[in-house]
């Protein structure tokens, strides 16, 4: 007799050793040490799924996407918007059309400001973002108001690494035409009160670009909760492949905005006298895409919501708790980004040792961290260092992984001592 | 393991902990400021010449132990040599933490610097070696720029 089995309500229970099996590269030595890899905030590791994936899709589907009426460009074409359909449910979009593929985090932001920016802004207006924001949240704004003789207005932090809440208040009024704002801080690990932003915002009119190259593989995304009109990501940090990125615009917001790029796919009909631009999400996809990186991500965001992300949430929360005491008993080091709301990010520096010299001596016994000023150098001045060294964490990290950190930075301050 | 002290030698550590010809001079004749945006190393550097010799030299500045170091032991090697042998002395410097494991350094001619030849094992700090001698190559030059090792 068959046994049907039992609809599983819950997922199972999170094992770390099992997921750490799923990802290749952990088992490898680094320097003749088994490798601790703690730079999750750069790129994550990435899972045989996702591999399988890459290797599946070159080997059994590869052709280019879009009115091909042979088999395979249609098997490739309908892969690549299944691709699109997971990330949907991934952010909980309301439609599909909603999710335009880019390259990366920063490729989305460079659309919206230019984008946006030529349609929308103009001399007098501003843009807020904050004073802990990631280069790339950065740049393209200064830009956009170089471009347009719009105003940059910046959100201070404390030296806890908190956004001054007053500021926010004071900041963002109806002048504003766009806030850009990071969820979760690569340099000090802050999660930051974007809902509150996002109303205040709302308030005065004002669209919200929330920088999510950090919070979409460590927290649960739902743009409809939310309510903000722009969110990007990556796919490299969240365990899929380099070179392919998300950009979730609400489709009202998409598509009263000017295409970012001009080419092949973006169109509906080309004429020398007129051209005319295709529906979202196309419209913003010019050439060909990253056809393998977009059904690399979809594996990715499968594994990743099959382990739970909740469970890998709560996870990384035991980890923060356990790293910020392990790390915060070694003599004369400190952390940098103490705030309230945290996730993910062991920032610090100590005394006496420089963090690149820190970064060079743990790398030496298979830890691998980052050091410099991750991108954020306003964060570095505001501070008031030069750089920190920089433990990042992911699902499979391990209290042995923090363990081994600690020993290596010991190790480090004996050099140094 | 390969051993950290082949590149944290112990007059790498000292002159880190100790620089030498820290601070700035009174009188320079030229300076120039040096900028490592991979670890946010800063340096300033002095100099005064006499003719075409280095009568002082100094340095002001924030980074890693491997650029301060290098930076102090650049200032003590440079001191009372002429602008063609200090750029003698930059070419021989840049070849050795560059090269080959195998190559040995020309420690005659580089004396004391030829402690900094553990750096070849770590590409990442080739340009934190090396960020003193760039800002002292443009501080020569009188160049406006900021050196970068970039």
């Amino acid at each position: 007799m068959s046994q049907v089995p039992a609809p599983t309500a819950a997922p199972p229970r999170f094992d770390v050793g099992c997921v750490r099996k799923e990802f290749p590269i952990l088992a490898r030595e680094v320097h003749g040490q088994p490798l601790v890899y703690l730079d999750n905030a750069a790129t994550t590791q990435k899972p045989r799924a996702v591999i399988d994936a890459l290797v599946r899709y070159y080997t059994e589907h590869n052709a280019n996407i879009h009115r091909g009426v042979h088999y395979l460009s249609e098997a490739a074409t309908q892969a690549h918007e299944n691709a699109r359909r997971t990330v949907q449910r991934f952010v909980n979009a309301r439609e599909a059309r909603e999710i335009v593929f880019t390259r990366n985090a920063t490729e989305g932001i460079n659309l919206v400001a230019q984008s946006v920016g030529q349609a929308h802004v103009g001399e007098g207006d501003e843009i807020v973002i904050t004073g802990m924001e990631h280069h790339s949240n950065i740049v393209p704004w200064q830009m956009l108001c170089e471009r347009t003789g719009a105003r940059l207005k910046v959100v201070p932090i404390t030296v806890e690494g908190e956004l001054v809440s007053e500021e926010v208040e004071r900041l963002i009024g109806p002048r504003t035409k766009l806030v850009a704002v990071v969820h979760l801080s690569n340099s000090l690990g802050t999660v930051n009160p974007v809902e509150r932003i996002i109303e205040l915002a709302h308030q005065h009119d004002a669209a919200v670009l929330v920088d999510g190259a950090q919070s979409a593989y460590h927290l649960p995304i739902d743009v409809q909760a939310l309510d903000c009109d722009f969110y990007v990501a990556t796919g490299h940090k969240l365990y899929g492949p380099t070179g392919i990125g998300l950009l979730y615009g609400k489709a009202e917001r998409l598509d009263e905005m000017p295409p970012y790029q001009g080419g092949g796919d973006m169109i509906s009909s080309v004429t020398f006298e007129k051209t005319t631009y295709n529906e979202l999400p196309y419209k913003f996809e010019a050439g060909t895409p990253h056809i393998a990186g977009a059904i690399g991500l979809a594996a990715a965001i499968d594994y990743l919501t099959g382990v739970g992300l909740d469970q890998v949430a709560a996870h990384e929360r035991d980890l923060l708790a356990y790293g910020t005491s392990a790390l915060g008993q070694v003599p004369g080091l400190r952390l940098v980004g103490t705030a309230a709301n945290k996730a993910s990010i062991l920032s610090f520096v100590m005394d006496g040792v420089h963090p690149h010299d820190i970064g060079t001596i743990v790398d030496q016994m298979g830890v691998a961290i980052r050091t410099g000023h991750h991108c954020t150098q306003p964060v570095m001045d505001r501070m008031g260092i030069p750089a920190t060294a920089r433990a990042s964490l992911a699902m499979y990290s391990t209290r042995g992984d923090i363990d081994a950190l600690v020993a290596a930075v010991g190790r480090a301050r004996e050099v140094f001592a | 393991m390969f051993d950290l002290r082949d590149l944290y030698q112990e007059v790498i550590l000292d002159h880190n902990k100790r620089p030498r010809n820290f601070g700035q001079l009174a009188r320079p004749d030229r300076s120039a400021e040096g900028y490592n945006p991979l670890c946010g190393d800063k340096l300033t550097l002095q100099i005064e010449f006499d003719g075409d010799v280095i009568r002082d030299v100094a340095f002001d500045g924030s980074g890693c132990a491997i650029s301060k170091a290098s930076a102090s032991l650049m200032t003590e090697s440079v001191k009372g040599k002429t602008l063609d042998e200090v750029r003698a002395l930059f070419e021989k410097f840049q070849a050795m933490v560059t090269a080959d494991a195998e190559v040995e350094p020309d420690a005659d001619a580089l004396g004391k610097l030829s402690v900094f030849a553990g750096v070849r094992a770590y590409p990442a700090r080739v340009k934190c070696a090396v960020l003193a001698w760039h800002t002292l190559r443009s501080a020569v030059e009188g160049a406006d720029d900021v050196a970068t090792t970039e």
